[in-house]
């Protein structure tokens, strides 16, 4: 599991750049972490950087979305543009020899973006049409409520944007974003794959080594949505959404809420899925993970059931993760190790799992953890590490979210919290 | 403009291919890979929804479900925890054609991960799971119907194979479930699940020898014998059907129409035609419908399936602009049926598709799914390279005689939405 050969290099602009070659692959991926997400958004015109992320590739430097598009395909890139609270992640991974060639083009889209007004309004029209689809979508609308129940605003608003604040955004609010926070001191680039460090190196510096960015800033912290909260829905089942608070990826105790999470929800042994699924049948869909920003974190559930056996499922999820810390087991313990075990050693199959991975570490720790070292903290955790943890992170109130034809009975909530 | 040269990288790559037979006849098949960390192993079950009758609708899949109950030896429980102790990514699926289980595990675990695998083909069938299970298709149908998508999905398969056993439902409805027996099913995995008609394919770092010894430990008890499936050439009917969703905002339309049969040699073409007029990027769909923002999605797929083949376009927009998005849809396949399409569109959709090639053959689960399908499909075997170079070899009049013999030309729609019919364009 050697992770040694990374190599960290901050460009003459201040762009931190993470190179990892894996020499046992024919390809290579590319992750650009790039500081314009979503929480930048002005008050009302949450969408802004979802609108940025549809412009970015249309047209930058010398060529025209077509120009950019036919040269990317021609390499073959495959590639995708996320949009996320803190960053725009562009995504993308080709063979390993075409990569270099890729890296200008993908770089230009990042440092000078045409944001021709001419395309603005087509760009907004499909973030509003990709909006109005989620309308329909009820356990996606779930998830965006929860996120807004369970953080601050603008962290937790949905980085998509919302439909409400879609038609108040202008040419000049993406402009401004980009100007302002798009800067290459708070840019990471990671790159993993079949390729010389240097040649990429050169390439990124030669790209955007000269590129100059905005000051920069801090959005304001808003108050979030009051939970609990039903919305109603004519839908075949009540989507069920739980949260409570976390440690983030970079708090020493990140990998014992890991492994407590796990536990919950790790794999089909995991107690959510064998005491609320298998044993009772209560539903199809049944979760929890773990959410990290880089300095909040939430543990996120959600169950999925029909209507009429929705109170009875909430009340069974809600006991689990009040029961998380009683019966702890040690085989419990050594079941999350071997998944970690194998998730580590298996993402050194995939170029963009590595490249994703440095760039995240990067972010939330200003530096990469090997997998030797991950491995060792969570084969040094003890049951009683979880155990502990699990008390001391016991939620005290759980956030709940609801969308179907009937809200339901939260009594359960409150009663557990008293119990505790 | 040069190729991406990923024929020499993948020479690289010391690579076997390997097939045996137990003598009970199931096909064992593998391609060893040394140089990789972890190894896949599935089970591919020539059984599906189209082996269905109607009152069995949806036993297949919930048969699936069932597999991971255990059987004499392991219980429910058993199972996943096993699967779980070895830390394997596992699952399965169920389609119209096959019903397929897999894990992938780091090399030390395959013999578990095999065994375990094949309890799954002789689960014991037990009534109180049987009836928990149920519970959970039952919200598994739920689940799905809330997703507009998938009901469009779901809608335009029964639309266009309307009597032909392709558009028999996967999940089956409420109502076939509910009235679904434990014996009926029995009956059902005694007809389907026998070795004859199960392949192992197994794709990754491991040997030949381990995979002989795992196989014939395992597999060897899975009852000799095969089952038959009539295959009947689809002959779809042109119909246009909305089925209005209540609560809906968001309209879905889908379009079908047939393409070349899995054994078909202009499969390779149909690909690249694919890529090259509905791919989410770059295509001529995404241009005229994505790009200036009059849909948030627009795309055309090839599928194959036993015997047959489909052009599957699928479109989502808000319901006012359907009618305009249908039209655009129209005239960008009328214009490449026509016209074709250019020299560049060609090299982009060869480089596309070889780097898909190479990014999803670097992982042992990526291969197992190719291997298992060429094996099912076609009873052949195809490395990645040998997948690259027909992609590389396909000419501008491939595409036209793929276009003369199987034009793009939509003969079902199906509306999923707010929408009660058709609407007229106004373009």
């Amino acid at each position: 599991m050697a992770s040694a050969d990374i190599i960290t290099q901050v460009l003459s602009n201040g762009v931190t750049v993470l190179v990892e070659p894996m020499l046992h692959v024919q390809s290579a991926a590319i992750t650009i972490l790039h500081p314009t997400g979503s929480i930048y958004d002005a008050p009302g015109r949450s969408g802004t950087a979802a609108v940025l992320a549809e412009l970015l590739p249309r047209g930058a430097g010398s060529r025209s979305a077509r120009d950019l598009s036919a040269a990317l395909d021609r390499l073959g890139v495959q590639r995708s543009t996320a949009v996320g609270p803190q960053h725009i992640t562009i995504s993308a991974a080709t063979t390993a020899e075409c990569l270099p060639r890729a890296i200008e083009l993908l770089a230009s889209a990042v440092t000078s973006p045409h944001l021709n007004p001419d395309d603005f309004h087509s760009a907004r029209d499909l973030v509003r049409q990709t909006l109005h689809a989620t309308e329909d979508e009820p356990q996606q609308r779930l998830g965006r409520h929860l996120r807004q129940c369970s953080y601050d605003a603008p962290w937790g608003l949905p980085p998509g944007g919302m439909l409400s604040d879609i038609d108040a955004i202008v040419p000049d609010d993406v402009r401004n974003h980009f100007d302002r926070y798009a800067r290459p001191e708070e840019t990471i680039i990671a790159v993993a794959g079949n390729i010389r460090p240097e040649q990429i190196l050169d390439e990124l510096q030669r790209s955007l080594g000269d590129w100059q960015g905005g000051p920069g800033g801090r959005p304001e912290t808003r108050p979030r949505q009051d939970a609990p909260r039903h919305i109603e829905h004519q839908s075949a089942q009540t989507h069920i959404g739980l949260s409570w608070p976390a440690v983030p990826y970079s708090h020493e105790r990140y990998y014992e809420a890991w492994v407590a999470v796990s536990v919950l929800s790790g794999g089909m042994s995991s107690r959510l899925f064998t005491r609320v699924r298998e044993r009772r049948g209560l539903c199809y869909a049944v979760s929890a993970s773990l959410h990290s920003l880089r300095d909040r974190a939430c543990v996120l559930g959600y169950a999925g059931t029909t209507n009429e056996r929705a109170q009875q499922t909430l009340e069974a999820v809600v006991h689990e993760i009040r029961g998380l810390p009683e019966g702890l087991t040690e085989a419990e313990l050594q079941r999350c190790r071997a998944q970690a075990k194998s998730a580590l050693i298996m993402q050194q199959e995939s170029t963009s799992s590595r490249a994703a991975s440095l760039a995240r570490d990067q972010w939330h720790l200003g530096r990469v953890r090997s997998l030797e070292e991950v491995r060792n903290i969570i084969d040094g955790i003890t049951a009683d590490d979880v155990r502990r943890y699990a008390l001391d992170h016991a939620p005290r109130e759980l956030v709940l979210v609801t969308i179907g034809p009937d809200p339901l009975n939260t009594d359960c909530l409150a009663d557990a919290a008293a119990a505790v | 403009m040069t190729w991406p040269s990923e024929n020499a990288a993948l020479r690289k790559t010391i690579m076997r291919f390997d097939e045996l037979e137990l003598p009970n006849g199931l096909t064992v098949i593998a391609e060893l890979t040394p140089s990789v960390h972890s190894v896949a192993a599935g089970f591919f079950v020539r059984t599906g929804a189209r082996d269905e009758t109607a009152a069995l609708s949806g036993v297949s899949h919930f048969l699936e479900h069932m597999a991971f109950k255990g059987n004499d030896r392991y219980t429910a429980d058993d199972v996943n925890r096993i699967f779980d102790d070895i830390g394997a990514r596992y699952n399965a699926s169920t389609g119209e054609d096959i019903t397929t289980y897999y894990a992938a595990v780091l090399p030390e675990y395959l013999d578990t991960a095999v065994k375990m695998l094949s309890v799954l083909m002789q689960p014991s069938l037990r009534q109180d799971d049987f009836d928990i299970e149920k519970n959970v298709i039952l919200e598994e149908i739920g689940m799905y119907e809330d997703m507009p998508s998938f009901a469009a999905y779901d809608r335009a398969m029964a639309t266009h194979f309307s009597g032909h056993a392709l558009g028999q439902s996967i999940l089956g409805t409420v109502d076939s479930i509910q009235a679904l027996s434990i014996d009926q099913m029995r009956a059902y995995h005694r007809r389907q699940y026998h070795a004859g008609n199960i392949v192992l394919a197994v794709a990754g770092n491991t040997t030949v020898e381990e995979i002989r010894r795992l196989s014939e430990e395992f597999c060897s008890s899975i009852p000799a014998g095969s089952a038959s499936r009539t295959v009947t050439e689809p002959s779809p009917q042109p119909r246009t059907e909305f089925f209005p969703k209540e609560g809906t905002e968001h309209q879905y339309l889908m379009q079908i129409g047939t393409a070349p049969a899995p054994d078909d040699p202009l499969r390779f073409a149909a690909e690249l035609l694919a890529v090259i007029v509905g791919d989410d990027s770059g295509s001529r769909l995404f241009w005229e419908i994505v790009h200036p923002g009059h849909a948030d999605s627009a795309d055309l797929s090839f599928n194959e399936y036993d015997g047959t083949g489909t052009w599957m376009a699928c479109l989502s927009c808000h319901p006012d602009r359907a009618a305009d998005n249908l039209l655009r849809m129209q005239q960008v396949f009328e214009s490449v049926n026509r016209q074709g399409v250019t020299d560049d569109e060609l090299e982009q959709a060869r480089n596309k598709v070889a780097s898909r090639i190479v990014l999803y053959g670097e992982r042992p689960m990526g291969r197992l799914s190719s291997l298992g399908n060429n094996w099912m499909y076609r009873t052949e075997y195809r490395s990645a390279a040998d997948d690259l170079a027909a992609v590389r070899k396909i000419t501008q009049q491939d595409i036209r005689t793929l276009l003369d013999r199987y034009p793009l030309e939509p003969v079902t729609t199906v509306g999923v939405g707010p929408l009660t019919e058709r609407p007229a364009a106004c373009l």
